[in-house]
C-alpha cells in the first residue's frame, strides 16, 4: 500500500462511520512516508513519544517550503498563532497566563464550581424533549449544551451564536486536511473567518474591560495574574482558542458517547444504575472513540530518528491519535468497548505540554451529560446506524444522532 | 527450597515476614498478594503508625496543608497479615531462618524481605543534639514535633545542610513567613545531588524567597540555655546565630545495625543484593531467601556497568519491592532484574524539580531547554560522551523523553537542536560537582563500587 492511497483513505469520507480497519493496516507501517506528503505515525509508543519529543514543533513557521504547502495560512499579524500552535517559551507562557483564571495553582476550584450549573443547562435542554419520542442528539443537546458551557465561562453572550458558529465551522474544517479542496479557496475562507472572529472579540474584550464579569475574559484581559499579561493580539488569538476548542470537539465526544451507549445497551443499563461508572466510561470513550482523530500540523526542527525511519527536519508529520488508542501493543483487546478498562492512558487528550487545556471541563461535561441522558431517556434507540458523520477527519463525529425513545423519566427519579 | 513441588508448597502456605513497615515493606506485602501468595505474611515495625508517607511531611505536612495523622499510604487491596508494629528486629539467625524481636519473640521464616530503609542523621555533638528546638525530619513523630515547634512561631530557624530536605525545609517556613538561615557546607543548596551550575538556581531561589543562605560555611556548636533550650548557633566563619529552632539535615544512616553479626552483607552502605533483589552475605555468595528493597538496599545497575547503586527514592522503593516479591515466589527462570531507571521529585519555593539518571555522575551539564536565569530549564548531564541523567525545573513534561535517551545511552551532547533551545544551551559546561572525596548532605543517590562486601570502611561520597 503506497502512502498517497494510504492518505486518501484516511481522508476518504467513504471511510468517515468506520476509520479504524485503515488505521489497522497503518499501523503495519508505524511510521509511513513516499516521496511526498506528510509523514504519517500511527502506532501508540511511537506518537507518544514524539509528543515528548522536543525537537518537535508546533509552530508552522518551521515547516519546510515544500510542507507548507499543504496547509491553511494562518499568518495575520492581528491575529497570530495561538499557544495550540506555537513552541516553548512562548507557549509555555501563554499558557500559564489562560491557565489563570481557569484551573491550578491559582484557580484550582473552576471547575467544579461549574458542576451545578452544568446540570442545570444539561436538566433544562432534556426537558425540551418532554412532548417528542425522537430529538436529533446533534442539534438537540450535543451542540447546544457545551457551546451555552464555553460561552458562560468566556463571558461570550449565548445569543452571539449563530454568528459566531460560522466562524467557529469555518476554522475548525481549517484543520482537516482534505485533499480534494481547492487549498487556495480554502485559505480565503479560513482567512476571512478568523478575521471576523477577531474583529467580534476585539469588540467584546473592550466591553469587558469597561465592565468586568467573573468571567475568563474579563479575568484574561485585565490579567492581574502574577505573570503579567497578554497583548491584545494574544489575548484574540488565544479567546478565538478556547471558544473554538470548547466548541467543536465536546459535541463529538457527547455524540460518539451516546451512539457508542446505544450500541452496547448492557452498558448504558450499567451507567444508569450506576453513575460512577461515567468516570471510567468517559476515557475508554476518549480511547475508543477519540472527537480528535489525528494531529496534523507538526515539523521536527531537527532529524528524528523513529522506528527505522528518519524523519527529516521541516518535514510535515501527522500523529493519529485514533490509531494509537487502538495499538494491540499497549491496549489489550483495543477494538473492544470496556468501560472498566485498566491502565488506559489514551491519546484522546493528546499528551505533552499540549495535552488537552480543556480536558477537565470535557471531562466533567461528558459524565454529567452522559449520565442523565442514559437515566432520563426511557427506551432510547438508534433511528440510523451508522449515522451520518461530519466530513471533517480530524474533528471526527456524527453530523445528526436520530435517536427515539418512549418517554422522559423525571428530573430526580 | 527448590524444585517445583516446593515452590508450590510455598506459595500456598509458606511464611514470609517483611522487617520494616513502610513503604517498600508495605508495597512488597501487596505485591506478594497480587501474585497468589496465600501463604501467612508476617510485617515487623519499629514505628508504632501503620505504613504511612514521607514526601509528605517536609511539604504539606510542614505547611499545615496536611495533616500528619493524615499520610497514611494508601491500600491498593486487602492484605491479610499479621502486623507486629512498635517492636524492632534485633537480630536475625540465617541458619535457623528466625528474626528476634525487641520483645524477645522470634518468628520464624521461610522467605525474608528486608525494607529497614534509612534513618537521619543525627547532629554529631550528643549534648547538643538533646537540647530543646533540635530537630531532624524522617517520622512522623519529627513533623509533628517540628510541626509544633514551627506553629509557636520561632524567631528563626536554622536549617543545618541544604539537600533536598533541608530545602524543602526552609521552603515551607518561608511561605508560612518564619525567618530562617540555611548553612551549607558546600558552595550552594543541592550542589551534592544536582551540581554546581544547577544549584546556582536552587541558590538564586533560596535567597529570592527571603531565605538567609549561607554557603561554605559549617555549624560547629548548638548552645543552650539553662532550661536545655536551644539558644544560639555557631558557625565555622566565626558568626553566631540566635535561633530557637534548628532542623538538622545531614543525611540519613542506613538501619542494618541489627544484623551485626548475622552473617548477611549488611553494613554502613546498606544491604548488598543482586539484580533481582537477594541478598548477599558477607562471603559476596548470594543467598536465596533472603530478599531487600527501598532505601536500604544497594543493587548493581545495568546503566553504570552494574556498579552497586543505593537510591532514596520514593519510585525505587516500589519498584523495587515489586520485583522483590515478584521474585521471591517464582521460579529461576520467571524472575526479573530490577532495572528501575532513578528519578527523584521535589518541591520547593514554588518549583517542582524532577530528576531522571544519576546527576551527580555527570562530568558536563547542557541546559538544553529554557534558561537557568528564569528558573524553568531543563539541564542533561553527560558521562563519558552519553547521556547520563537529567533534571527539569518547573518542565516536568520533558523528562520522559530524556530518561528515553538515558535507558538507550545515546550519545552527549544529543546532537540537533529543540524547541526552547537558548544561546545558554549551544554547548554543554562543566557540571561542577564538588571534590567527591569531600561529603555533601544529602546525595540521594550513591555508587558504591562492585564489591558486594561492606569490608572496606570508606566514606561515601556522592560521586562513585
Ligand atoms: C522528609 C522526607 C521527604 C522526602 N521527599 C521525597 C521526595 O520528594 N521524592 C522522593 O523520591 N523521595 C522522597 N523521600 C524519600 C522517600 O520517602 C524514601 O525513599 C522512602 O520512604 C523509602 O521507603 P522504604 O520503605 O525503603 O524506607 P523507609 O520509609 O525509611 O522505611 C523503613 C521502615 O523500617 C523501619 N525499621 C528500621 N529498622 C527497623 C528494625 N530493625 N525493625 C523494624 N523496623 C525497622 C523504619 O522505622 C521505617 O518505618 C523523602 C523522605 C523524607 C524523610
Ligand atoms: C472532548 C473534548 C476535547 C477533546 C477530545 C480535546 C482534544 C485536544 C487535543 C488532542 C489537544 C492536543 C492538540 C495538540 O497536541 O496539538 C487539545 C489541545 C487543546 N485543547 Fe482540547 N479537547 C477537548 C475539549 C476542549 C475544551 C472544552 C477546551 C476549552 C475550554 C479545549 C482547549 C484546548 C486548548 C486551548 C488546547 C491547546 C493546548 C496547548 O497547546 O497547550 N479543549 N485538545
Amino acid at each position: 500500500m503506497t502512502q498517497g492511497s494510504m492518505l486518501r483513505k484516511i481522508t476518504d469520507y467513504a471511510n468517515r462511520a468506520d476509520p479504524y480497519p485503515v488505521y489497522a493496516e497503518l499501523r503495519k507501517t508505524p511510521v509511513l512516508h513516499d516521496e511526498e506528503g506528510p509523514y504519517i505515525v500511527s502506532t501508540y509508543w511511537e506518537i507518544h513519544g514524539l509528543l515528548h519529543d522536543p525537537r518537535l514543533s508546533s509552530d508552522a513557521r518551521n515547516l519546510g517550503p515544500q510542507a507548507v504547502e499543504n496547509l491553511a495560512d494562518e499568518e495575520d499579524p492581528a491575529l497570530p498563532p495561538a499557544f495550540l500552535r506555537l513552541d516553548p517559551p512562548e507557549h509555555d507562557r501563554l499558557r500559564r497566563l489562560a491557565m489563570t483564571p481557569f484551573g491550578p495553582p491559582h484557580t484550582p476550584r473552576r471547575i467544579h464550581a461549574m458542576r451545578g450549573e452544568l446540570s442545570r443547562i444539561i436538566g433544562e435542554l432534556v426537558d425540551e424533549f418532554a412532548d417528542r419520542d425522537r430529538i436529533d442528539l446533534v442539534d438537540d443537546f450535543s451542540y447546544p449544551f457545551p457551546v451555552t458551557v464555553i460561552c458562560r465561562l468566556l463571558g461570550v453572550p449565548r445569543e452571539d451564536e449563530p454568528r459566531f458558529h460560522h466562524w467557529a465551522e469555518t476554522l475548525a474544517a481549517s484543520l482537516d486536511p482534505d485533499p480534494d479542496e481547492d487549498a487556495a479557496e480554502r485559505r480565503r475562507v479560513t482567512q476571512q473567518a478568523r478575521s471576523e472572529l477577531g474583529l467580534y472579540l476585539a469588540e467584546l474584550i473592550e466591553e469587558r474591560r469597561r465592565a468586568p464579569g467573573d468571567d475568563m475574559l474579563s479575568a484574561l484581559a485585565a490579567g492581574h495574574g502574577p505573570e503579567g499579561q497578554m497583548t491584545q493580539a494574544e489575548l484574540l488569538s488565544t479567546a478565538a482558542l478556547l471558544l473554538v476548542a470548547g466548541h467543536e470537539t465536546t459535541v463529538n465526544l457527547i455524540t460518539n458517547g451516546m451512539l457508542t451507549l446505544l450500541r452496547n445497551p448492557d452498558v448504558l443499563k450499567q451507567l444508569r444504575e450506576r453513575p460512577h461508572l461515567a468516570v471510567p466510561l468517559v476515557e475508554e470513550l476518549l480511547r475508543y472513540e477519540p472527537p480528535v482523530q489525528l494531529l496534523p500540523q507538526r515539523t521536527p526542527l531537527a532529524d528524528i530518528d523513529i522506528a527505522g525511519v528518519t524523519i527529516p527536519k521541516g518535514a510535515s508529520v501527522w500523529l493519529v491519535l485514533a490509531s494509537g488508542n487502538r495499538d494491540p501493543q499497549r491496549f489489550m483487546e483495543p477494538d473492544r468497548f470496556d468501560p472498566r478498562r485498566k491502565d488506559n492512558q489514551h491519546l484522546g487528550f493528546g499528551s505533552g505540554i499540549h495535552s488537552c487545556f480543556g480536558a477537565p471541563l470535557a471531562r466533567l461535561e461528558a459524565q454529567l451529560a452522559l449520565t442523565e441522558l442514559a437515566r432520563r431517556l426511557d427506551n432510547p434507540r438508534l433511528l440510523a446506524d451508522p449515522p451520518e458523520y461530519r466530513r471533517n477527519a480530524v474533528l471526527r463525529g456524527p453530523r445528526h444522532l436520530p435517536v427515539a425513545f418512549d418517554g422522559l423519566r423525571g428530573r430526580d427519579a | 527450597m527448590s524444585g517445583n513441588g516446593s515452590l508450590e508448597a510455598l506459595r500456598r502456605s509458606g511464611r514470609i515476614v517483611i522487617v520494616g513497615a513502610s513503604l517498600a515493606g508495605l508495597r512488597a506485602a501487596e505485591a506478594l498478594r497480587e501474585e497468589g501468595f496465600t501463604g501467612s505474611l508476617t510485617l515487623i515495625g519499629d514505628e508504632p503508625h501503620e505504613p504511612y508517607d514521607r514526601p509528605p511531611l517536609s511539604k504539606q505536612v510542614l505547611l499545615g496543608k496536611a495533616d500528619a495523622d493524615r499520610t497514611a499510604l494508601p491500600r491498593h487491596r486487602e492484605l491479610d497479615a499479621e502486623w507486629r508494629l512498635g517492636v524492632a528486629a534485633t537480630g536475625l539467625d540465617m541458619t535457623a531462618r528466625r528474626v528476634r524481636l525487641a520483645d524477645g519473640t522470634e518468628v520464624p521464616y521461610d522467605r525474608l524481605m528486608i525494607t529497614t530503609g534509612v534513618r537521619a542523621r543525627p547532629w554529631p555533638h550528643p549534648l547538643e543534639a538533646e537540647l530543646d528546638g533540635v530537630f531532624v525530619l524522617r517520622t512522623r513523630q519529627d513533623a509533628v514535633a517540628l510541626n509544633r515547634r514551627l506553629t509557636a512561631v520561632p524567631r528563626r530557624v536554622l536549617v543545618i545542610g541544604a539537600g533536598f530536605t533541608g530545602s524543602e525545609i526552609a521552603s515551607a517556613c518561608r511561605e508560612l513567613g518564619l525567618e530562617v538561615t540555611v548553612a551549607e557546607r558546600g558552595p550552594a543548596p543541592l550542589v551534592g545531588a544536582l551540581g554546581g551550575v544547577v544549584a546556582q538556581v536552587a541558590a538564586d531561589l533560596q535567597r529570592a524567597h527571603g531565605v538567609d543562605l549561607r554557603c561554605g560555611v559549617m555549624v560547629t556548636g548548638l548552645e543552650g540555655d539553662s532550661a536545655g533550650r536551644l539558644r544560639r548557633a555557631h558557625l565555622s566563619d566565626g558568626t553566631t546565630l540566635d535561633v530557637d529552632v534548628a532542623v538538622v539535615s545531614l543525611g540519613a544512616t542506613r538501619n542494618t545495625e541489627w544484623l551485626a553479626g548475622s552473617g548477611l552483607g549488611a553494613g554502613p552502605r546498606g544491604i548488598a543484593c543482586d539484580a533481582g533483589c537477594r541478598a548477599f552475605d558477607i562471603r559476596g555468595i548470594v543467598t536465596d531467601d533472603i530478599f531487600v528493597a527501598g532505601d536500604v538496599a544497594r543493587s548493581p545497575h545495568p546503566l553504570f556497568n552494574y556498579q552497586f547503586l543505593s537510591l532514596e527514592h520514593w519510585g525505587n522503593a516500589v519498584a523495587q519491592a515489586e520485583t522483590a516479591a515478584h521474585n521471591m515466589i517464582n521460579a529461576s527462570a520467571d524472575r526479573r532484574p530490577h532495572v528501575w531507571v532513578p528519578a527523584f521529585w521535589s518541591s520547593q519555593f514554588g518549583v517542582s524539580i524532577k530528576s531522571v539518571g544519576v546527576p551527580s555522575l555527570g562530568d558536563e551539564v547542557l541546559i538544553a531547554q529554557g534558561s537557568l536565569a528564569e528558573h524553568r530549564f531543563t539541564g542533561v548531564y553527560g558521562y563519558q560522551g552519553r547521556v547520563i541523567a537529567a533534571v527539569t525545573f518547573d518542565q516536568t513534561k520533558w523528562l520522559e523523553h530524556y530518561q528515553g535517551l538515558i535507558e538507550t545511552a545515546a550519545p552527549f551532547p544529543p546532537p540537533g537542536t529543540t524547541v526552547d533551545r537558548r544561546a545558554e544551551g549551544l554547548r554543554p559546561v562543566p557540571a561542577d560537582f564538588p571534590d567527591p572525596s569531600l561529603p555533601t548532605h544529602g546525595p540521594t543517590v550513591t555508587l558504591s563500587g562492585y564489591s558486594p562486601t561492606d569490608r572496606r570502611i570508606t566514606f561515601t561520597p556522592a560521586r562513585a
